[in-house]
């Protein structure tokens, strides 16, 4: 075989990558808002945990194809991609630790700041903007400011 | 091909080249885009955080819910953001053609791929000019937001300050891509890569703008889907 025709099928081969990888792209996406307009009409909050967690693995999933093919990480040798993915790994206990930090905040908020817990779950009055957000552009900052008073009553 | 591969791949650490079998540039492109990405971690875990710590958030789905030239009062949730989705993957798609025809020393093919990736980008960021821009009008910023929670109660500041600094930081990186893009395309154009033998510069390039998309994909679920 020629050194041009292994070429040539080295960039058909390429493209071919190229396609399937963007086919699968699109159609995790697709799949992504197909959920996501799914999930407005439902309340459930189990449901929609569970759609959310489906719809984070279907972006892991995607970041994988972007990160292996269209950067080429999996072509490259494996010092490569150690040097680069296992530094990332401390991810893993970003997002977990915060994420537990930040709910474990809202439980102690509302079970010793009694204020906060009544201030959210007073039902506000919806802030006339849209309407007249032409005329009335100065109404509507001072509408912001006086918001705060209001919330309090 | 596979010989030298072998030869290669056991004596990685014997010295003489490079363990990691890149060239320098690269190396150094894929160290600097693992600090961006503990940067852009370090912002979306944050706002996770506290959007765990807070009893309401606002929906999604009744903030973004307008597109261009849309009628007043238009109720159209997540269709302008999947727009900006595609428009962002599809300019990832034209920027690997771009790369794999420098690997092939095709320069009229590079040129034309990184015009359309830059027409992409720019596309990218006009949507996002736009969206800020109505949010804008309806009274979002940061430091205010008309938005009332999902269950109706009164909001903080919070959603709309995240949105527009983790977009914006975003966006920036966008504008900086493209302005990168147009660099490499006035570099081919004017034979500079020709000169040297190799395409190796539009490879850095293209990692840059590959991980402006994967970014976008986390940006994207985080505020427009969950």
């Amino acid at each position: 075989m020629s050194h041009t025709a292994t070429h040539e099928d080295h960039s058909a081969e390429v493209r071919k990558e190229v396609t399937k990888v963007t086919i699968i792209l699109s159609v995790l996406t697709v799949i992504e808002l197909a959920l996501g307009f799914y999930m407005m009409g439902i309340e459930a909050a189990g449901t929609r945990l569970l759609i959310k967690g489906t719809i984070v693995i279907l972006m892991l999933a995607k970041a994988f194809y972007i990160v292996a093919y269209f950067m080429h990480l999996k072509h490259e040798v494996k010092n490569l991609i150690m040097t680069v993915c296992v530094p990332l790994c401390i991810f893993f206990w970003f997002i977990t630790a915060f994420l537990i930090d930040g709910n474990s905040f809202r439980n102690l908020r509302n079970t010793y700041d009694p204020h906060y817990k009544a201030q959210s779950s007073i039902k506000a009055e919806p802030k006339e903007v849209k309407h007249e957000e032409k005329e009335a552009k100065e109404e509507k900052k001072e509408g912001l400011k006086l918001d705060e008073p209001r919330r309090a009553d | 091909m596979s010989t030298t591969a072998t030869a290669t791949t056991t004596k990685l650490w014997g010295g003489g080249k490079s363990p990691f079998d890149v060239e320098y540039g690269k190396l150094m492109m894929w160290y600097f885009l693992m600090s961006d990405a503990l940067t852009f971690g370090a912002f979306l875990i944050s706002y996770g955080t506290i959007r765990f710590s807070t009893n309401g958030w606002p929906d999604p789905n009744k903030v973004f819910k307008s597109y261009p030239f849309a009628a007043e009062g238009v109720n159209a949730p997540l269709v302008f953001v999947s727009i900006m989705t595609f428009i962002l993957i599809i300019s990832s798609v034209t920027m690997v053609l771009a790369v794999q025809a420098g690997k092939e020393m095709k320069k009229k093919a590079v040129a034309t791929y990184l015009i359309l990736t830059i027409i992409g980008g720019i596309a990218f960021l006009s949507c996002q000019a736009w969206e800020w821009n109505h949010l804008h009008s309806e009274g979002a910023w940061w430091g205010m937001n008309p938005f009332l929670n999902a269950d109706g109660s009164a909001s903080s500041t919070n959603f709309t300050n995240y949105f527009f600094t983790i977009t914006g930081f975003h966006g920036f990186h966008v504008l900086s891509g493209v302005v990168i893009n147009i660099i490499m395309l006035i570099m081919t154009l004017t034979d500079k890569f020709e000169k040297r033998g190799h395409y190796l510069m539009i490879e850095k390039a293209g990692l840059y703008w590959h991980f402006v998309d994967l970014v976008w994909v986390f940006v994207f679920t985080c505020f427009y889907l969950i």
